[in-house]
Protein backbone atom coordinates (compact mmCIF):
# COMPACT_ATOMS: atom_id res chain seq x y z
CA UNK A 1 0.00 0.00 0.00
CA UNK A 2 1.04 3.42 -0.75
CA UNK A 3 3.67 4.95 2.20
CA UNK A 4 2.02 8.02 4.07
CA UNK A 5 5.26 10.28 3.08
CA UNK A 6 4.40 9.29 -1.17
CA UNK A 7 2.88 12.43 -2.55
CA UNK A 8 3.28 10.32 -5.64
CA UNK A 9 2.51 6.35 -5.81
CA UNK A 10 2.50 4.23 -9.04
CA UNK A 11 2.71 0.70 -9.50
CA UNK A 12 1.91 -0.70 -12.94
CA UNK A 13 0.96 2.43 -14.66
CA UNK A 14 0.50 2.46 -18.25
CA UNK A 15 -1.13 4.15 -21.03
CA UNK A 16 -2.18 3.56 -24.52
CA UNK A 17 -3.18 5.69 -27.22
CA UNK A 18 -4.91 2.72 -29.85
CA UNK A 19 -2.18 0.83 -30.17
CA UNK A 20 0.94 3.00 -29.03
CA UNK A 21 2.09 1.95 -26.11
CA UNK A 22 3.19 5.27 -24.63
CA UNK A 23 3.75 4.23 -20.53
CA UNK A 24 4.19 0.47 -20.57
CA UNK A 25 3.64 -0.49 -16.57
CA UNK A 26 5.66 1.97 -14.69
CA UNK A 27 6.21 1.74 -10.50
CA UNK A 28 7.51 4.93 -9.09
CA UNK A 29 7.08 7.09 -5.38
CA UNK A 30 7.57 10.10 -5.25
CA UNK A 31 8.15 11.70 -1.42
CA UNK A 32 7.14 14.72 0.29
CA UNK A 33 9.73 17.37 -0.31
CA UNK A 34 11.56 15.16 -2.88
CA UNK A 35 12.53 17.03 -6.39
CA UNK A 36 12.24 13.90 -8.78
CA UNK A 37 13.21 13.71 -12.04
CA UNK A 38 11.74 11.94 -15.18
CA UNK A 39 14.43 11.63 -18.11
CA UNK A 40 14.36 10.44 -21.53
CA UNK A 41 14.47 11.19 -24.74
CA UNK A 42 10.88 12.51 -26.59
CA UNK A 43 8.56 10.17 -27.10
CA UNK A 44 9.79 8.24 -23.86
CA UNK A 45 6.10 8.50 -22.20
CA UNK A 46 7.46 11.44 -20.06
CA UNK A 47 4.67 13.77 -20.71
CA UNK A 48 2.19 11.20 -20.85
CA UNK A 49 3.15 10.07 -17.54
CA UNK A 50 2.95 13.98 -16.20
CA UNK A 51 -0.79 14.20 -17.47
CA UNK A 52 -1.63 11.10 -15.66
CA UNK A 53 -0.15 12.62 -12.40
CA UNK A 54 -1.91 15.82 -13.13
CA UNK A 55 -5.06 14.20 -13.62
CA UNK A 56 -5.50 15.39 -17.11
CA UNK A 57 -5.31 12.34 -18.60
CA UNK A 58 -7.15 9.53 -17.29
CA UNK A 59 -4.70 6.03 -17.05
CA UNK A 60 -4.80 3.02 -18.90
CA UNK A 61 -3.83 0.47 -16.12
CA UNK A 62 -2.37 0.18 -12.78
CA UNK A 63 -2.54 2.29 -9.96
CA UNK A 64 -1.89 5.44 -9.05
CA UNK A 65 -2.45 7.74 -5.96
CA UNK A 66 -1.47 11.51 -5.88
CA UNK A 67 -1.75 13.25 -2.66
CA UNK A 68 -3.02 10.32 -0.89
CA UNK A 69 -6.34 10.54 -3.72
CA UNK A 70 -7.08 8.96 -6.73
CA UNK A 71 -7.09 10.77 -9.89
CA UNK A 72 -9.88 8.70 -11.12
CA UNK A 73 -12.56 10.08 -8.92
CA UNK A 74 -10.40 13.09 -7.31
CA UNK A 75 -9.07 14.92 -9.86
CA UNK A 76 -10.70 18.80 -9.10
CA UNK A 77 -9.19 18.03 -5.60
CA UNK A 78 -5.94 16.79 -6.23
CA UNK A 79 -5.39 19.75 -9.28
CA UNK A 80 -6.28 21.89 -6.74
CA UNK A 81 -3.16 21.18 -4.97
CA UNK A 82 -0.95 20.69 -7.96
CA UNK A 83 0.61 23.38 -9.65
CA UNK A 84 1.46 22.33 -13.62
CA UNK A 85 3.64 24.31 -15.87
CA UNK A 86 2.65 22.35 -19.11
CA UNK A 87 5.42 22.11 -22.09
CA UNK A 88 3.96 25.01 -23.84
CA UNK A 89 3.12 28.18 -21.56
CA UNK A 90 -0.79 28.40 -22.40
CA UNK A 91 -0.43 31.92 -20.89
CA UNK A 92 -2.87 34.13 -22.58
CA UNK A 93 -0.97 36.15 -25.11
CA UNK A 94 -3.11 39.42 -25.26
CA UNK A 95 -3.89 39.89 -21.21
CA UNK A 96 -1.00 41.62 -18.88
CA UNK A 97 1.05 39.80 -16.74
CA UNK A 98 -0.51 40.05 -13.66
CA UNK A 99 -3.83 39.44 -15.25
CA UNK A 100 -2.77 36.22 -16.33
CA UNK A 101 -2.06 35.59 -12.62
CA UNK A 102 -5.31 36.71 -11.60
CA UNK A 103 -7.54 35.10 -13.75
CA UNK A 104 -5.87 31.99 -13.06
CA UNK A 105 -6.03 32.30 -9.27
CA UNK A 106 -9.68 32.44 -9.85
CA UNK A 107 -10.06 29.42 -11.35
CA UNK A 108 -9.32 27.74 -7.88
CA UNK A 109 -12.11 30.42 -6.65
CA UNK A 110 -9.32 32.01 -4.85
CA UNK A 111 -10.56 35.80 -3.16
CA UNK A 112 -9.12 38.62 -5.63
CA UNK A 113 -7.20 39.60 -2.25
CA UNK A 114 -5.95 37.20 -1.67
CA UNK A 115 -4.52 36.77 -5.44
CA UNK A 116 -3.46 40.10 -5.73
CA UNK A 117 -1.11 39.55 -2.62
CA UNK A 118 0.26 36.68 -3.95
CA UNK A 119 0.86 37.86 -7.69
CA UNK A 120 3.10 40.66 -5.93
CA UNK A 121 5.25 38.45 -4.50
CA UNK A 122 5.43 35.88 -7.03
CA UNK A 123 6.03 38.60 -9.54
CA UNK A 124 9.38 39.88 -7.49
CA UNK A 125 10.41 35.94 -7.26
CA UNK A 126 9.78 35.26 -11.05
CA UNK A 127 11.69 38.76 -11.89
CA UNK A 128 8.60 40.56 -13.78
CA UNK A 129 7.55 42.87 -11.20
CA UNK A 130 8.36 45.87 -13.89
CA UNK A 131 6.07 43.65 -16.39
CA UNK A 132 3.35 43.54 -14.20
CA UNK A 133 1.27 45.79 -16.51
CA UNK A 134 2.87 44.61 -19.70
CA UNK A 135 1.04 42.15 -22.47
CA UNK A 136 2.35 38.79 -22.46
CA UNK A 137 2.77 38.50 -25.98
CA UNK A 138 6.24 40.52 -26.56
CA UNK A 139 7.90 39.15 -23.17
CA UNK A 140 10.89 36.66 -23.84
CA UNK A 141 10.70 33.08 -23.77
CA UNK A 142 12.34 32.92 -20.41
CA UNK A 143 10.08 35.65 -19.23
CA UNK A 144 7.20 33.53 -20.65
CA UNK A 145 8.27 30.35 -18.61
CA UNK A 146 9.31 32.29 -15.52
CA UNK A 147 5.29 34.03 -15.67
CA UNK A 148 4.13 30.28 -15.80
CA UNK A 149 6.19 29.25 -13.15
CA UNK A 150 4.57 32.15 -10.85
CA UNK A 151 1.16 31.28 -12.31
CA UNK A 152 1.31 27.64 -11.50
CA UNK A 153 2.32 28.96 -7.55
CA UNK A 154 -0.60 31.02 -7.53
CA UNK A 155 -2.89 28.30 -5.67
CA UNK A 156 0.60 27.61 -3.27
CA UNK A 157 0.31 23.67 -4.26
CA UNK A 158 1.91 20.90 -2.57
CA UNK A 159 3.08 19.44 -5.33
CA UNK A 160 4.47 21.04 -8.69
CA UNK A 161 5.23 19.58 -12.06
CA UNK A 162 7.12 20.87 -15.00
CA UNK A 163 7.28 19.18 -17.93
CA UNK A 164 10.41 20.26 -19.29
CA UNK A 165 10.75 23.60 -17.77
CA UNK A 166 13.80 25.17 -19.30
CA UNK A 167 13.49 23.56 -23.03
CA UNK A 168 14.09 26.09 -25.47
CA UNK A 169 15.70 28.77 -23.27
CA UNK A 170 19.43 30.59 -23.81
CA UNK A 171 22.11 29.54 -20.94
CA UNK A 172 21.20 32.39 -18.99
CA UNK A 173 17.53 32.08 -18.76
CA UNK A 174 18.10 28.41 -17.95
CA UNK A 175 20.72 29.46 -15.14
CA UNK A 176 18.14 32.21 -13.44
CA UNK A 177 14.90 29.64 -13.83
CA UNK A 178 17.16 27.03 -12.39
CA UNK A 179 17.92 29.22 -9.25
CA UNK A 180 14.13 29.85 -8.51
CA UNK A 181 13.73 26.38 -8.85
CA UNK A 182 16.49 25.69 -6.04
CA UNK A 183 14.69 27.97 -4.00
CA UNK A 184 11.41 26.18 -4.16
CA UNK A 185 12.96 23.17 -3.31
CA UNK A 186 14.80 24.39 -0.25
CA UNK A 187 11.08 25.55 0.68
CA UNK A 188 10.39 22.46 0.74
CA UNK A 189 7.91 21.96 -2.47
CA UNK A 190 8.41 19.03 -3.62
CA UNK A 191 8.92 19.12 -7.46
CA UNK A 192 8.30 16.61 -10.65
CA UNK A 193 10.69 17.76 -13.26
CA UNK A 194 10.52 15.61 -16.88
CA UNK A 195 13.97 16.65 -19.04
CA UNK A 196 16.39 15.86 -21.65
CA UNK A 197 18.35 17.79 -20.43
CA UNK A 198 21.22 15.71 -18.31
CA UNK A 199 22.68 18.39 -17.25
CA UNK A 200 19.22 19.80 -15.73
CA UNK A 201 19.26 16.53 -13.56
CA UNK A 202 21.65 16.97 -12.44
CA UNK A 203 21.60 19.87 -11.32
CA UNK A 204 17.87 19.76 -9.68
CA UNK A 205 16.85 16.41 -9.22
CA UNK A 206 17.73 13.80 -5.80
CA UNK A 207 16.13 11.04 -7.87
CA UNK A 208 15.41 10.10 -10.77
CA UNK A 209 14.05 7.68 -13.17
CA UNK A 210 15.57 7.33 -17.20
CA UNK A 211 12.74 6.33 -19.35
CA UNK A 212 13.27 4.70 -22.63
CA UNK A 213 10.14 3.34 -25.02
CA UNK A 214 7.57 3.82 -21.81
CA UNK A 215 9.23 1.96 -19.76
CA UNK A 216 11.63 2.55 -16.46
CA UNK A 217 15.43 2.12 -17.65
CA UNK A 218 16.95 2.95 -14.45
CA UNK A 219 16.14 4.89 -11.13
CA UNK A 220 18.46 6.78 -8.08
CA UNK A 221 19.90 9.57 -7.18
CA UNK A 222 22.44 11.10 -10.26
CA UNK A 223 25.46 10.77 -8.49
CA UNK A 224 24.69 6.50 -7.97
CA UNK A 225 23.50 6.26 -11.61
CA UNK A 226 26.91 7.47 -12.79
CA UNK A 227 28.66 5.60 -10.12
CA UNK A 228 26.67 2.46 -11.95
CA UNK A 229 26.09 2.81 -15.23
CA UNK A 230 29.39 4.57 -16.07
CA UNK A 231 32.53 5.22 -14.76
CA UNK A 232 34.26 8.39 -13.27
CA UNK A 233 35.86 9.94 -16.69
CA UNK A 234 35.28 9.35 -20.33
CA UNK A 235 37.49 10.24 -23.16
CA UNK A 236 36.05 11.64 -26.21
CA UNK A 237 37.58 10.97 -29.48
CA UNK A 238 36.46 12.88 -32.84
CA UNK A 239 37.29 11.10 -36.21
CA UNK A 240 36.78 14.21 -38.79
CA UNK A 241 35.75 13.19 -42.66
CA UNK A 242 36.72 9.42 -41.55
CA UNK A 243 34.62 6.38 -39.20
CA UNK A 244 35.70 5.96 -36.05
CA UNK A 245 38.54 3.23 -35.97
CA UNK A 246 36.55 0.95 -33.58
CA UNK A 247 38.20 -2.48 -33.92
CA UNK A 248 41.60 -0.41 -33.41
CA UNK A 249 40.56 0.69 -29.95
CA UNK A 250 39.03 -2.49 -28.13
CA UNK A 251 40.08 -3.28 -25.03
CA UNK A 252 41.09 0.03 -23.66
CA UNK A 253 39.04 1.26 -20.83
CA UNK A 254 35.87 -0.18 -19.53
CA UNK A 255 33.86 0.29 -22.50
CA UNK A 256 33.73 1.60 -25.49
CA UNK A 257 30.94 3.45 -27.17
CA UNK A 258 30.91 3.86 -31.37
CA UNK A 259 29.08 6.38 -32.55
CA UNK A 260 28.83 7.90 -36.25
CA UNK A 261 31.20 10.72 -35.90
CA UNK A 262 33.32 9.95 -32.24
CA UNK A 263 34.08 7.69 -29.73
CA UNK A 264 33.68 7.14 -25.82
CA UNK A 265 36.27 5.29 -24.53
CA UNK A 266 34.70 5.01 -20.36
CA UNK A 267 37.33 4.80 -18.10
CA UNK A 268 37.86 6.21 -14.56
CA UNK A 269 41.21 7.53 -15.79
CA UNK A 270 40.92 9.40 -19.01
CA UNK A 271 44.24 10.67 -19.65
CA UNK A 272 45.85 6.80 -19.28
CA UNK A 273 43.43 5.69 -21.69
CA UNK A 274 44.24 8.20 -24.02
CA UNK A 275 48.13 7.15 -24.07
CA UNK A 276 46.53 3.64 -24.91
CA UNK A 277 44.98 5.00 -27.86
CA UNK A 278 48.54 6.92 -29.07
CA UNK A 279 50.42 3.58 -28.09
CA UNK A 280 48.56 1.90 -30.35
CA UNK A 281 49.03 4.55 -33.70
CA UNK A 282 45.19 6.08 -33.74
CA UNK A 283 45.48 9.52 -33.98
CA UNK A 284 41.73 11.18 -33.60
CA UNK A 285 41.16 14.73 -35.04
CA UNK A 286 40.55 16.06 -31.39
CA UNK A 287 40.04 14.44 -27.64
CA UNK A 288 39.30 15.60 -24.69
CA UNK A 289 38.50 13.76 -21.02
CA UNK A 290 35.52 15.11 -18.82
CA UNK A 291 33.39 13.63 -16.34
CA UNK A 292 31.11 11.12 -17.24
CA UNK A 293 27.53 12.38 -16.91
CA UNK A 294 23.61 10.97 -17.44
CA UNK A 295 23.76 11.43 -20.61
CA UNK A 296 26.67 8.56 -20.39
CA UNK A 297 24.24 6.85 -18.54
CA UNK A 298 21.43 6.82 -20.99
CA UNK A 299 23.77 5.50 -23.60
CA UNK A 300 25.10 2.68 -21.64
CA UNK A 301 21.48 1.88 -20.92
CA UNK A 302 19.77 2.19 -24.29
CA UNK A 303 22.71 1.84 -26.60
CA UNK A 304 21.54 5.34 -28.16
CA UNK A 305 22.15 9.51 -28.08
CA UNK A 306 19.62 11.80 -26.39
CA UNK A 307 19.56 14.40 -29.05
CA UNK A 308 17.02 12.58 -31.67
CA UNK B 1 3.50 28.78 2.46
CA UNK B 2 1.24 27.28 5.38
CA UNK B 3 0.11 30.22 6.69
CA UNK B 4 -1.75 31.56 3.34
CA UNK B 5 -3.08 28.21 2.52
CA UNK B 6 -4.62 28.49 5.87
CA UNK B 7 -6.12 32.11 5.47
CA UNK B 8 -6.86 30.41 2.06
CA UNK B 9 -9.20 28.13 3.61
CA UNK B 10 -10.71 30.03 6.46
CA UNK B 11 -12.13 31.96 3.47
CA UNK B 12 -13.46 29.61 1.84
CA UNK B 13 -15.24 28.39 4.81
CA UNK B 14 -16.68 31.18 5.62
CA UNK B 15 -17.79 33.02 1.78
CA UNK B 16 -20.23 30.53 -0.54
CA UNK B 17 -17.56 28.78 -3.23
CA UNK B 18 -18.84 30.01 -6.99
CA UNK B 19 -19.53 27.22 -9.06
CA UNK B 20 -17.02 26.24 -11.16
CA UNK B 21 -18.60 26.69 -14.47
CA UNK B 22 -19.14 30.24 -13.18
CA UNK B 23 -15.54 30.67 -12.74
CA UNK B 24 -15.17 29.86 -16.50
CA UNK B 25 -18.35 32.02 -17.45
CA UNK B 26 -16.11 35.07 -15.25
CA UNK B 27 -13.10 34.62 -17.24
CA UNK B 28 -14.88 35.20 -20.70
CA UNK B 29 -16.24 37.98 -19.05
CA UNK B 30 -12.68 39.52 -18.10
CA UNK B 31 -10.91 38.91 -21.27
CA UNK B 32 -13.88 40.80 -22.95
CA UNK B 33 -14.27 43.43 -21.18
CA UNK B 34 -10.23 43.71 -21.31
CA UNK B 35 -9.54 43.22 -25.20
CA UNK B 36 -13.26 43.86 -27.04
CA UNK B 37 -14.46 46.78 -25.42
CA UNK B 38 -15.02 48.39 -29.14
CA UNK B 39 -17.17 45.24 -30.31
CA UNK B 40 -19.75 46.72 -27.28
CA UNK B 41 -20.65 49.86 -29.52
CA UNK B 42 -20.82 47.13 -32.73
CA UNK B 43 -23.18 44.60 -31.06
CA UNK B 44 -25.25 48.44 -30.65
CA UNK B 45 -25.00 49.55 -33.80
CA UNK B 46 -25.22 46.29 -36.24
CA UNK B 47 -29.42 46.45 -35.19
CA UNK B 48 -29.67 50.48 -35.87
CA UNK B 49 -27.89 50.06 -39.38
CA UNK B 50 -29.67 46.77 -40.35
CA UNK B 51 -32.82 47.50 -39.35
CA UNK B 52 -32.51 51.39 -41.60
CA UNK B 53 -31.14 49.99 -44.44
CA UNK B 54 -33.70 46.66 -44.98
CA UNK B 55 -36.52 47.88 -43.18
CA UNK B 56 -36.53 51.82 -43.99
CA UNK B 57 -34.63 51.75 -46.90
CA UNK B 58 -35.31 48.93 -48.82
CA UNK B 59 -38.55 48.84 -47.00
CA UNK B 60 -39.67 51.77 -48.25
CA UNK B 61 -39.52 50.46 -51.91
CA UNK B 62 -41.47 47.31 -51.05
CA UNK B 63 -43.59 49.57 -49.59
CA UNK B 64 -44.22 51.32 -52.10
CA UNK B 65 -44.73 48.33 -54.85
CA UNK B 66 -46.14 45.87 -53.00
CA UNK B 67 -47.21 47.15 -50.31
CA UNK B 68 -47.27 45.39 -47.01
CA UNK B 69 -45.93 42.11 -46.54
CA UNK B 70 -47.79 39.57 -44.22
CA UNK B 71 -50.27 42.34 -44.01
CA UNK B 72 -47.78 44.57 -42.28
CA UNK B 73 -45.02 47.22 -43.17
CA UNK B 74 -41.43 45.47 -44.50
CA UNK B 75 -39.54 47.17 -41.73
CA UNK B 76 -42.23 45.60 -39.46
CA UNK B 77 -42.11 42.06 -40.76
CA UNK B 78 -38.13 42.27 -41.49
CA UNK B 79 -37.17 43.44 -38.19
CA UNK B 80 -37.80 40.13 -35.86
CA UNK B 81 -35.86 37.66 -38.53
CA UNK B 82 -32.80 39.94 -38.47
CA UNK B 83 -33.47 39.52 -34.60
CA UNK B 84 -33.47 35.83 -34.71
CA UNK B 85 -30.26 35.80 -37.43
CA UNK B 86 -28.12 38.18 -35.99
CA UNK B 87 -28.60 35.77 -32.81
CA UNK B 88 -27.70 32.74 -34.89
CA UNK B 89 -24.36 35.10 -36.15
CA UNK B 90 -23.30 36.09 -33.04
CA UNK B 91 -23.58 32.32 -31.70
CA UNK B 92 -21.70 31.22 -34.48
CA UNK B 93 -19.05 33.67 -34.57
CA UNK B 94 -18.29 32.74 -30.70
CA UNK B 95 -18.20 29.19 -31.41
CA UNK B 96 -15.71 29.19 -33.61
CA UNK B 97 -12.39 31.19 -33.53
CA UNK B 98 -12.85 31.08 -30.12
CA UNK B 99 -13.27 27.54 -29.48
CA UNK B 100 -10.29 26.93 -32.03
CA UNK B 101 -8.13 29.01 -30.25
CA UNK B 102 -8.96 27.94 -26.84
CA UNK B 103 -7.91 24.30 -28.23
CA UNK B 104 -5.26 24.50 -29.98
CA UNK B 105 -3.84 28.38 -30.46
CA UNK B 106 -4.04 30.14 -26.70
CA UNK B 107 -4.72 26.73 -25.48
CA UNK B 108 -7.19 28.27 -22.63
CA UNK B 109 -8.86 25.13 -21.79
CA UNK B 110 -6.02 23.18 -21.04
CA UNK B 111 -4.84 26.07 -18.61
CA UNK B 112 -8.35 25.77 -17.37
CA UNK B 113 -8.44 21.83 -17.24
CA UNK B 114 -4.88 22.21 -15.35
CA UNK B 115 -7.07 23.61 -12.35
CA UNK B 116 -9.82 22.21 -10.28
CA UNK B 117 -12.30 22.86 -13.56
CA UNK B 118 -13.77 20.12 -15.70
CA UNK B 119 -14.42 20.04 -19.22
CA UNK B 120 -18.19 19.80 -18.66
CA UNK B 121 -17.62 22.93 -16.35
CA UNK B 122 -15.13 24.44 -19.49
CA UNK B 123 -18.10 23.94 -21.76
CA UNK B 124 -20.89 24.95 -19.34
CA UNK B 125 -19.01 28.24 -19.02
CA UNK B 126 -18.62 28.71 -22.72
CA UNK B 127 -22.46 28.23 -23.58
CA UNK B 128 -22.78 30.78 -20.15
CA UNK B 129 -20.65 33.37 -22.02
CA UNK B 130 -22.21 32.81 -25.57
CA UNK B 131 -25.75 32.69 -24.04
CA UNK B 132 -24.66 36.11 -21.84
CA UNK B 133 -23.64 37.86 -25.21
CA UNK B 134 -27.02 36.64 -26.86
CA UNK B 135 -28.82 38.75 -24.14
CA UNK B 136 -26.80 41.47 -24.96
CA UNK B 137 -27.72 41.25 -28.23
CA UNK B 138 -31.17 40.00 -28.29
CA UNK B 139 -31.85 43.23 -26.00
CA UNK B 140 -30.40 45.36 -27.66
CA UNK B 141 -32.24 44.21 -31.02
CA UNK B 142 -35.81 44.58 -29.54
CA UNK B 143 -34.99 47.74 -28.16
CA UNK B 144 -33.40 49.34 -31.28
CA UNK B 145 -36.80 47.23 -32.65
CA UNK B 146 -39.16 49.17 -30.22
CA UNK B 147 -37.54 52.80 -31.00
CA UNK B 148 -38.38 51.53 -34.89
CA UNK B 149 -42.06 51.25 -33.92
CA UNK B 150 -41.91 47.36 -34.81
CA UNK B 151 -43.02 46.07 -31.82
CA UNK B 152 -46.52 45.30 -31.98
CA UNK B 153 -47.30 43.32 -28.83
CA UNK B 154 -46.10 42.82 -25.36
CA UNK B 155 -45.56 39.15 -26.15
CA UNK B 156 -42.00 40.34 -28.22
CA UNK B 157 -40.65 40.61 -24.53
CA UNK B 158 -40.80 36.81 -25.31
CA UNK B 159 -38.48 37.18 -28.39
CA UNK B 160 -35.74 37.60 -26.15
CA UNK B 161 -35.14 34.06 -24.68
CA UNK B 162 -36.83 33.08 -28.11
CA UNK B 163 -33.85 34.88 -30.07
CA UNK B 164 -31.48 33.19 -27.37
CA UNK B 165 -32.33 29.70 -27.64
CA UNK B 166 -32.10 30.35 -31.34
CA UNK B 167 -28.38 31.39 -31.00
CA UNK B 168 -27.70 28.37 -28.48
CA UNK B 169 -28.88 25.74 -31.08
CA UNK B 170 -26.68 26.99 -33.72
CA UNK B 171 -23.89 27.58 -30.76
CA UNK B 172 -23.98 24.00 -29.49
CA UNK B 173 -23.52 22.41 -32.97
CA UNK B 174 -20.65 24.49 -34.07
CA UNK B 175 -18.89 24.40 -30.78
CA UNK B 176 -19.24 20.48 -31.24
CA UNK B 177 -18.20 20.77 -34.68
CA UNK B 178 -14.74 23.17 -33.63
CA UNK B 179 -13.70 20.27 -31.17
CA UNK B 180 -13.44 18.19 -33.83
CA UNK B 181 -11.31 20.91 -36.10
CA UNK B 182 -7.47 20.90 -36.24
CA UNK B 183 -7.50 24.53 -38.22
CA UNK B 184 -9.69 27.34 -39.34
CA UNK B 185 -10.87 26.15 -42.54
CA UNK B 186 -14.12 24.31 -41.80
CA UNK B 187 -15.21 27.26 -40.50
CA UNK B 188 -15.17 28.88 -43.48
CA UNK B 189 -16.87 26.33 -45.55
CA UNK B 190 -19.55 26.39 -42.13
CA UNK B 191 -20.45 30.27 -43.17
CA UNK B 192 -20.06 29.62 -46.80
CA UNK B 193 -22.17 26.93 -47.18
CA UNK B 194 -24.50 27.17 -44.02
CA UNK B 195 -24.92 30.49 -42.44
CA UNK B 196 -25.19 32.89 -45.07
CA UNK B 197 -27.79 30.46 -47.12
CA UNK B 198 -30.02 30.41 -43.99
CA UNK B 199 -28.95 33.91 -43.20
CA UNK B 200 -30.64 34.74 -46.32
CA UNK B 201 -33.32 31.75 -47.52
CA UNK B 202 -34.68 30.95 -43.90
CA UNK B 203 -37.76 33.47 -44.04
CA UNK B 204 -35.76 36.58 -42.50
CA UNK B 205 -35.95 38.43 -45.55
CA UNK B 206 -39.45 37.35 -46.93
CA UNK B 207 -41.81 34.56 -46.57
CA UNK B 208 -41.09 31.32 -47.12
CA UNK B 209 -44.17 31.11 -49.60
CA UNK B 210 -42.04 32.83 -51.96
CA UNK B 211 -39.42 29.77 -52.27
CA UNK B 212 -39.85 27.35 -54.68
CA UNK B 213 -41.96 24.48 -53.35
CA UNK B 214 -39.49 22.36 -53.10
CA UNK B 215 -37.52 24.06 -50.67
CA UNK B 216 -39.97 24.33 -48.45
CA UNK B 217 -39.20 21.42 -46.37
CA UNK B 218 -35.42 22.11 -46.55
CA UNK B 219 -36.21 26.07 -44.73
CA UNK B 220 -38.77 24.19 -42.30
CA UNK B 221 -35.89 21.48 -41.34
CA UNK B 222 -33.86 24.64 -40.48
CA UNK B 223 -32.86 25.86 -36.51
CA UNK B 224 -33.24 29.37 -37.90
CA UNK B 225 -36.66 29.35 -39.52
CA UNK B 226 -38.15 28.03 -36.55
CA UNK B 227 -36.83 30.86 -34.86
CA UNK B 228 -37.79 33.20 -37.17
CA UNK B 229 -40.91 32.16 -37.14
CA UNK B 230 -41.31 32.31 -33.36
CA UNK B 231 -39.70 35.66 -33.16
CA UNK B 232 -42.02 37.11 -36.06
CA UNK B 233 -45.00 35.48 -34.24
CA UNK B 234 -44.30 37.28 -31.12
CA UNK B 235 -43.62 40.44 -31.78
CA UNK B 236 -46.29 41.26 -34.20
CA UNK B 237 -48.93 39.66 -32.05
CA UNK B 238 -51.52 36.80 -33.68
CA UNK B 239 -49.19 33.72 -32.12
CA UNK B 240 -50.32 30.77 -33.93
CA UNK B 241 -50.07 28.81 -30.67
CA UNK B 242 -49.79 24.83 -32.04
CA UNK B 243 -46.90 26.18 -35.03
CA UNK B 244 -45.42 27.96 -31.66
CA UNK B 245 -45.22 25.05 -29.72
CA UNK B 246 -43.31 22.82 -32.53
CA UNK B 247 -40.82 25.76 -33.13
CA UNK B 248 -40.17 25.85 -29.42
CA UNK B 249 -40.02 21.95 -29.45
CA UNK B 250 -37.54 21.90 -32.19
CA UNK B 251 -35.34 24.62 -31.05
CA UNK B 252 -34.99 23.05 -27.65
CA UNK B 253 -34.52 19.47 -29.06
CA UNK B 254 -31.72 20.60 -30.99
CA UNK B 255 -29.97 22.88 -28.71
CA UNK B 256 -30.44 19.63 -26.13
CA UNK B 257 -28.66 17.56 -28.84
CA UNK B 258 -26.16 19.92 -29.35
CA UNK B 259 -25.07 20.50 -25.95
CA UNK B 260 -25.01 16.73 -25.55
CA UNK B 261 -22.49 16.16 -28.61
CA UNK B 262 -20.68 18.78 -27.92
CA UNK B 263 -20.17 17.59 -24.06
CA UNK B 264 -18.44 14.12 -25.63
CA UNK B 265 -16.63 15.82 -28.59
CA UNK B 266 -14.81 18.36 -25.87
CA UNK B 267 -13.96 15.21 -23.34
CA UNK B 268 -12.58 13.46 -26.60
CA UNK B 269 -10.46 16.14 -27.85
CA UNK B 270 -9.53 17.69 -23.97
CA UNK B 271 -8.92 14.34 -21.87
CA UNK B 272 -6.96 12.00 -24.14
Amino acid sequence: MPSVDAVIWARGLSKRFGDLVAVDGIDFDIAKGESFGFLGPNGAGKTSTMRMIACMSPKSAGTLRVLGMDPETDGPAIRGRIGLVPQDDSLDLQLTVLDNLMIYGRYFDLPKRVIRERAERLLAFAELSERADDTVEPLSGGMKRRLTIARALVSEPDLLILDEPTTGLDPQARHLLWDRLYRLKSEGVTLVITTHYMDEAEQLCDRLVVMDKGRIAASGPPSALIDRYSTKEVLELRFLGADPPGEALRGIGERIEVLPDRVLIYADDGEGAMGEVTDRGVEPTAWLVRRSSLEDVFLSLTGRTLID
Amino acid sequence: MTTDLETWGIQHAQGARMPPSLRVLRYHLYTYLRTWRSSLTTSFLAPVLYLAAMGVGLGSLINHHVGTVDHVRYLTFVAPGLLAASAMQVAASDSMYPVMAAIKWIRTYYAMLATPLEVSDVLLGHFAWVTTRLVLTAVTYLGVMAAFGTVHSPLAVLAVPTAILTGLSFSALISAFAATQENDQGFATISRMGLIPLFLLSATFFPISQLPGWMHPLAYATPLYHGVDLCRMLTLGGVDWVSAAWDLVYLVALTSAGVLLSRRLFARRLVV
